[in-house]
């Protein structure tokens, strides 16, 4: 029952994954950290089949570091989404990897930007995204209460929003989550969030 | 849900007087949840080639791009454009070198010759054109576009005329498939 969401607010990106690795119905980890930085200013948040989740993401991030060593710089977020499109488009028909992502980047012409890539390699841009089974709740949530360029604030009280609802309507729902954000100074860890408290209340009210 | 109907589109390209419309719808969606409502579903070859890709989302990228690398092949190689015929039968190649594990898109290309008569063409998943003299339709839509775009069209439209003709059939047909829809682009050459 992963969630991976992302959604672009003034100057940056925010990029919250869950931090649950479970095996059939055994939570073997609450704290995995499933978004990657690929590089100085990119995230790759990556969910599904665990195998492939940490290989693909690596994989890219190892891609993405040999173009700068050659090229002497780094790929705009653009390119990177397109070529991570490319593998798993090559591998779809072959072997495919049966992950989801959400590539999220800071450029310095273009600024911030997200792409939604699903496993089937279908890349989109979007300003807000949601994969997983949390993706029910949390893009209904999103479609209400997000707003174009939020501030840092504010985005933190959506993405809060977000993590109640899924914490309260859906089974089995995840221990925890990360929370990491993109913008002009790169790619970081925000904070990580634990499941919602039910005496903390409703941040709807 | 079948495979050429996991993301939803609806495709239409006519032929007017000395000019064509191809048009699309903009969602994108994975079966019945939408991600998207700008997703682009039709491509420019070069300033009077368009093709408009309908099906599987990351087959409509993977062909856009593929087509592309060969038409700038083309152009290097002979310093010229594709001809519409030209184009429509590498689609139809293309598309027919994987008979046996396709891509799960039906391309709609259209175009204008070099004495400026506009082309339409259609393919299905495995390559076999069918060239038009009116009208061509693809995706999830085709059938309430077919019944639409019989009733709208007339022979030798203006390019308004047209953009009006080909809107309207185009709204008309994707307010009845609910996978489809959520806006329209229109190009008119």
């Amino acid at each position: 029952m992963e969630c991976l969401f992302g959604f672009e607010g003034n100057g940056f990106v925010v990029v919250v994954a869950d931090t649950s690795a479970n095996q059939s119905i055994v939570v073997q980890k609450t704290t995995e950290d499933k978004i990657t930085c690929l590089d100085s200013h990119k995230l790759l948040g990556c969910i599904g089949e665990s195998g492939d989740r940490v290989q693909f993401s690596n994989f890219i991030q190892k891609n993405l570091n040999l173009y700068q060593f050659r090229n002497g710089i780094p790929l705009t977020t653009l390119a990177a989404a397109s070529f991570t499109r490319c593998e798993l488009a090559t591998a779809l028909r072959k072997a495919p990897y049966q992950v989801n992502i959400m590539m999220a980047g800071f450029d310095k012409r273009t600024g911030p930007s997200l792409y939604y890539l699903d496993y089937i390699a279908t890349l989109q841009k979007l300003e807000k995204g949601a994969l997983g089974f949390g993706a029910y709740f949390i893009l209904s949530i999103m479609d209400k209460y997000y707003k174009k360029n939020m501030n840092l604030e504010q985005a933190l009280q959506l993405v809060d929003k977000c993590i109640w609802e899924v914490g309260t309507r859906m089974v089995a729902s995840p221990a925890g989550y990360i929370i990491k954000i993109v913008d002009k100074d790169g790619a970081r860890l925000l904070e990580r969030r634990g499941r919602p408290a039910e005496e903390h209340g409703d941040p709807m009210e | 849900m079948s495979i050429t109907s996991y993301n939803g589109s609806a495709l239409i390209a006519m032929v007017g007087k000395d000019c064509f419309a191809i048009a699309s719808d903009r969602r994108l969606g994975v079966n019945f949840q939408t991600i998207a409502c700008d997703f682009q579903r039709i491509f420019k070859i070069h300033d009077t080639l368009y093709i408009g890709l309908s099906g599987l989302a990351t087959d409509v990228q993977t062909m856009h791009q593929r087509l592309q690398f060969r038409h700038k092949l083309y152009q290097l190689r002979e310093e010229r454009n594709m001809r519409p015929e030209t184009f429509a039968s590498l689609v139809s190649a293309i598309l027919y070198e994987k008979r046996f594990g396709p891509y799960f898109c039906e391309p709609i290309i259209a175009g204008l010759n070099e004495d400026g008569t506009p082309f339409i063409c259609t393919t299905d998943l495995i390559g076999a054109k069918q060239l038009s003299k009116d009208f061509v339709v693809s995706g999830t839509a085709s059938e309430s576009l077919y019944g639409a775009c019989e009733s709208m069209y007339k022979p030798d439209l203006g390019p308004d005329e047209l953009f009006e003709v080909i809107s309207q059939a185009l709204l008309s047909s994707v307010d009845r498939d609910c996978i489809s829809g959520w806006g329209g682009i229109v190009h008119v050459v």
